[in-house]
C-alpha cells in the first residue's frame, strides 16, 4: 500500500501540474486558440503508445530468442498499455478535429494507419485470449506482435510521405517546422506526465501477468494432487 | 475561452481512460491475489 502511494502521489501531482500548464501556461495559438491545447495530451499519448509498442516488439523478439515467459508478460503488458494510449489518441484527435476541420474523422493516411495500429494490438490481445497453452500463446502472439510493429514506422512517416488532412509534423519535421519555446516546455511537461502514467500502468500490468502465471501453476498443482488422491482412493 | 468545453472534455477523456484502466488492472490483481491465497490454503490442507 505504501509502495502504491509513493508511486501514485507523484503521478497525481504531475497530472495536475501538466493540466495546469497545458490550459493556462502554454501560449495561445494564433489561429486555433484554446482547442489547440489538446495537442499537449494528444501528442504525448501518441509518443507513449509508440514507446509501449516498441517495448512489445523488444519483448516479443526477446521471447522468441530466449523462450523465457517474463518477456511474454512484458509483451502483453506493453500491448495493453499501448492500446490505452492509442485509445486516448483516437478520442482526443476527433475532439480537436470537429471545431478545426468541421468533421470528426477522415480516412487520410495518418488517421487510417493509427486506427489500423489500434486494431492490430486489439487483435494481439484477442489472439492471446483464444489460446490456452501458455508456450503456444506466447510464441504465436510474439510472432504477431513483431508483425504488428511494422505499422508503427508507417504511422510515423504517414504525414511525411503523403499529403494528409492531419497537420504536418511540428517535431522532427524538417525546415519550417517547430514549436514556440513556451509550447515546447509545456509539451515536455505533459509528455513526462503521460510517460510516468504509462510506466506505472506497465509495472502494474506486468505484476498482473506474473500473478496470473503463479495462479496457473498453483491450480495445476492442486489439480494434480486432487487427481493423485482420487486415484489412490480408487486403488483401495 | 472559445471551445473550452471541447478542450475540457478531451482533458477529462485522457485521464478517465488511464484511471479506468488502472482501476481494472488493480481489481484484477486483487482478485488474483485472493485466488492464489485460496489455492495455497488448499495445498496446505491437502
Amino acid at each position: 500500500m505504501k509502495r502504491r502511494i509513493t508511486l501514485i502521489l507523484p503521478v497525481a501531482a504531475l497530472i495536475f501540474f501538466a493540466g495546469y500548464a497545458a490550459l493556462f501556461i502554454a501560449p495561445d495559438e494564433k489561429t486555433m486558440h484554446a482547442i489547440q491545447r489538446i495537442f499537449y495530451f494528444h501528442v504525448p499519448s501518441a509518443i507513449s503508445a509508440f514507446i509501449a509498442f516498441f517495448i512489445v516488439f523488444i519483448a516479443n523478439t526477446a521471447y522468441l530468442v530466449s523462450r523465457q515467459l517474463k518477456w511474454d508478460w512484458l509483451g502483453v503488458a506493453g500491448a495493453e498499455v499501448g492500446v490505452a494510449c492509442c485509445t486516448v489518441v483516437l478520442i482526443t484527435g476527433p475532439i480537436w478535429a470537429r471545431p478545426v476541420w468541421g468533421i470528426w474523422w477522415t480516412w487520410d493516411a495518418r488517421l487510417t494507419s493509427t486506427f489500423i495500429l489500434w486494431l492490430l494490438y486489439i487483435s494481439y490481445l484477442l489472439l492471446r485470449a483464444l489460446l490456452e497453452d501458455s508456450q503456444r500463446r506466447a510464441t504465436l502472439s510474439a510472432i504477431f506482435g513483431i508483425f504488428a510493429f511494422l505499422d508503427v514506422p508507417l504511422v510515423y512517416l504517414s504525414n511525411r510521405l503523403w499529403r494528409t488532412q492531419h497537420p504536418q509534423p511540428v517535431i522532427l519535421g524538417g525546415e519550417n517546422s517547430g514549436l514556440a519555446p513556451g509550447m515546447g516546455k509545456v509539451l515536455l511537461i505533459c509528455w513526462i506526465a503521460v510517460v510516468y502514467v504509462m510506466i506505472v500502468l506497465l509495472i502494474d500490468r506486468y505484476c498482473l501477468e506474473r500473478l496470473r502465471h503463479e495462479y496457473e501453476e498453483l491450480r495445476f498443482e492442486v489439480e494434480s494432487r486432487t487427481a493423485a488422491a482420487e486415484s489412490v482412493k480408487g486403488a483401495r | 475561452m472559445k471551445n473550452f468545453e471541447s478542450l475540457f472534455a478531451a482533458w477529462m477523456v485522457v485521464w478517465a481512460v488511464f484511471f479506468l484502466y488502472e482501476v481494472t488492472v488493480a481489481r484484477r490483481i486483487a482478485n488474483l491475489r485472493e485466488d492464489i491465497e485460496r489455492l495455497k490454503q488448499q495445498l496446505r490442507e491437502s
